[in-house]
């Protein structure tokens, strides 16, 4: 572990980065619950789309306060989502201001929005941190069955060769004749709207996996019929090793240095898919966030965008992730390819 | 080259087959019974499920449906929507003109920046120059379409300067036919930035690694050797070649520019294939949805025969093969 990532950073400097903050997120998003300053479905009816809270150091009459504070929300116009600071009512930012299960807080009536609120008046920075949780996890999880089915079907069908070679190429064929966005809608529509949250999710990453095996199958495919004519091989077979093991324990490990740079760069498309479907409205549904379902009432909703910039942050943490993933990617190709150790 | 591109057009075919068959299952193999539910929506009048009965054969087996449902393609008869009342074929038509519109001319815009581009960060390789384009390079791969469609749909509903939605302006009716054509594309400008701003980054990446490779081969060392100008050295030998395996890319990246202007036609509200596809899945119009998944895979298979084509005229090694 200490010798990849000593390699890893002296090879490619953003590629360490990228991995510190990915980690960062995924611990955020499994701190959800401890970090977040409100739970993800609490609704502030009256601060529907509040501007971000700021956070001071220095009040209206120039002292300064060790301790950052926020000042009260006044709402000045309800209809147009006007709102302004109280400079009368002061609020220190404290740690444990609502009892011992989050962090960070203000004592009500003291509201702290750090990205705003949503329409029904969520605290969008919450939303986001419990959002992370779907968005950062699906990829993983997806990226892991379509690998499985891609290492599998790839491997028998480039060990085996013959007719199952050619039926199971003709099927991959078929699945990347379609254009991906067109297949995943597709697949959405032949399931059933009502079902739980949790089907859903499960859903989303069985459709996403049924569309991305078939890529990374065709290069396995081809990576392991050169690889079955080697030697070991070979070795293997006469020492007579099951066929199974030979494929999993001696060929696949063998298009491991691929595997792990197609997985890595190959994670964005699992997350985007679930954004995607989730931002129309086919996906996680509410109350609880995605990153994409956060975004979804922006769409062609001309009035919020203009009125609520700050409803796009989800969309900044997905093109976060996404480089992260993108620039690590590059840096673990740069590791693995043997012709640069 | 007529005996290499008959060859192509005729390999596409099974392939076509196969893309019925799996558009087919994909509806068809759903959990529920569709055609009950069909009966039971009271949207859907007796006369219209009866002709669908008897052109379909929905009462038949699923693999007898599937054969009635290709004879109807094969007449481009491609059933009749639910929600709009309509033959699918004539609001399939009406949106595809709009979606092929997009593509092409995001296609276009994409290859022109892009190659330009990445030439001169190649030549420009270790400048500041080339570290800025390849740092912006970098961002717009990691931007979400959705994302950059979004922000773009932000900045013009603040300054006004383009359209939203839509392909037509309210004076429609009364222009002359260059004025419709400008007013046309002033709409296509904002999901047709947006595609591009999605494309362009992979593609430039692409182009400048090329070309620097082609820099460094040998037949570049003659041609300087021998004396050549640069100029032509840079603009015949190199770039030829850098081009070249480009266009084999070019067939991969259809499908994520269909894809991708799908999702930005959604965003920006361009009435195209994107918008229909997912009204139909949303109002469960599944026929509407299995025309629309197959004509989406036609685009693909089609835009991939003019990139073999494209290939054929660009390179003379296969030509030849």
């Amino acid at each position: 572990m200490r010798r990849f990532w000593q390699r890893l950073w002296k090879k490619s400097k953003p590629a360490g980065v990228a991995l510190i903050v990915l980690f960062l997120l995924y611990a955020t998003a499994l701190l959800a619950n401890f970090l977040s300053p409100y739970p993800y479905e609490r609704q502030f009816r009256e601060y529907s789309l509040c501007p971000p809270t700021r956070i001071h150091f220095i009040d209206s009459q120039g002292r300064f306060h060790l301790r950052p504070f926020v000042y009260g929300i006044t709402v000045v116009n309800p209809a147009f989502k006007r709102y302004r600071e109280d400079h009368t009512r002061l609020y220190p930012i404290k740690f444990f201001a609502e009892g011992r299960r989050r962090i960070l807080g203000v004592e009500p009536p003291g509201k702290i929005f750090l990205l705003g609120t949503d329409l029904h008046g969520r605290d969008i920075f919450s939303r986001i941190l419990h959002g992370a949780r779907i968005s950062l996890s699906i990829g993983l999880i997806g990226v892991s069955i379509s690998f499985l089915l891609g290492l599998i079907i790839g491997g028998v069908s480039g060990y085996f060769g013959g007719r199952l070679d050619t039926v199971l190429m003709r099927l991959v064929e078929i699945i990347m004749t379609f254009p991906s966005f067109y297949l995943l809608l597709a697949l959405r529509a032949s399931f059933k709207p009502n079902i739980s949250s949790l089907q859903l999710y499960l859903l989303i990453v069985i459709i996403m996996s049924l569309i991305g095996w078939a890529s990374l199958a065709r290069i396995i495919r081809g990576m392991v019929l050169s690889l079955k004519e080697e030697e070991f091989v070979m070795a293997s077979r006469s020492l007579g090793l099951s066929t199974f093991r030979i494929i999993t324990r001696h060929i696949l490990p063998n298009t491991f240095s691929y595997t792990v740079t197609a997985l890595t760069l190959s994670i964005p498309g699992y997350i985007l898919g679930e954004s995607t479907l989730s931002l129309l409205g086919l996906g996680i549904q509410e109350p609880y966030p995605s990153w994409g379902n956060m975004l979804s009432i922006c769409v062609g909703n001309l009035r919020i965008l203009t009125l609520a910039p700050w409803m796009l942050t989800p969309g900044l943490c997905i093109f976060v992730t996404v480089m992260c993933f993108n620039f690590l990617g590059d840096g673990l190709r740069e590791v693995m390819d043997p012709r640069n150790w | 080259m007529r005996r290499y591109i008959v060859r192509r057009v005729l390999q596409f075919v099974p392939l076509l087959f196969g893309m019925t068959l799996l558009s087919f299952l994909i509806i068809h193999l759903a959990p529920g019974d569709y055609f009950t539910q069909l009966k039971m929506n009271p949207q859907i009048s007796p006369e219209t499920i009866a002709a669908m009965e008897r052109n379909f054969g929905l009462d038949k087996p699923v693999l007898v449906q599937y054969f009635y449902w290709v004879k109807n393609i094969l007449t481009f008869n491609l059933g009749e929507s639910f929600a709009y009342h309509v033959p699918n074929a004539f609001l399939i038509k009406e949106r595809l003109l709009n979606t092929v519109a997009l593509s092409v001319f995001s296609i276009m815009a994409t290859w022109m920046l892009a190659i330009p581009l990445g030439i001169y960060a190649a030549r420009k390789k270790g400048c500041w120059q080339e570290t800025v384009l390849s740092a912006a390079a970098y961002v717009g791969i990691s931007l979400p379409s959705f994302f950059i469609a979004m922000l773009l749909v932000f900045l013009a509903a603040r300054t006004m300067v383009l359209p939203i939605g839509g392909t037509t302006s309210i004076f429609w009716t009364g222009a002359s036919l260059w004025e419709k054509f400008v007013d046309y594309l002033r709409h296509l400008l904002l999901p047709g930035m947006a595609l591009t701003l999605a494309g362009i980054g992979s593609l430039y990446r692409l182009m400048k690694n090329n070309f620097l490779e082609a820099l460094g081969s040998p037949y570049i060392l003659t041609a300087r050797a021998k004396g050549l100008p640069p100029v032509l050295v840079l603009y015949k030998h190199a770039l030829r070649n850098a081009v070249n395996p480009m266009i084999t890319i070019f067939g991969y990246e259809l499908s994520g520019i269909l894809s991708g202007a799908a999702l930005v036609e959604i965003i920006t509200n361009w009435p195209g294939m994107g918008r229909l596809i997912l009204d139909a899945v949303l109002s469960q119009d599944l026929y509407l949805v299995m025309a629309s998944l197959l004509i989406g895979g036609f685009l693909l298979i089609l835009g991939n025969l003019i990139a073999d084509i494209l290939l054929v005229m660009a390179d003379p090694r296969i030509r030849l093969r």
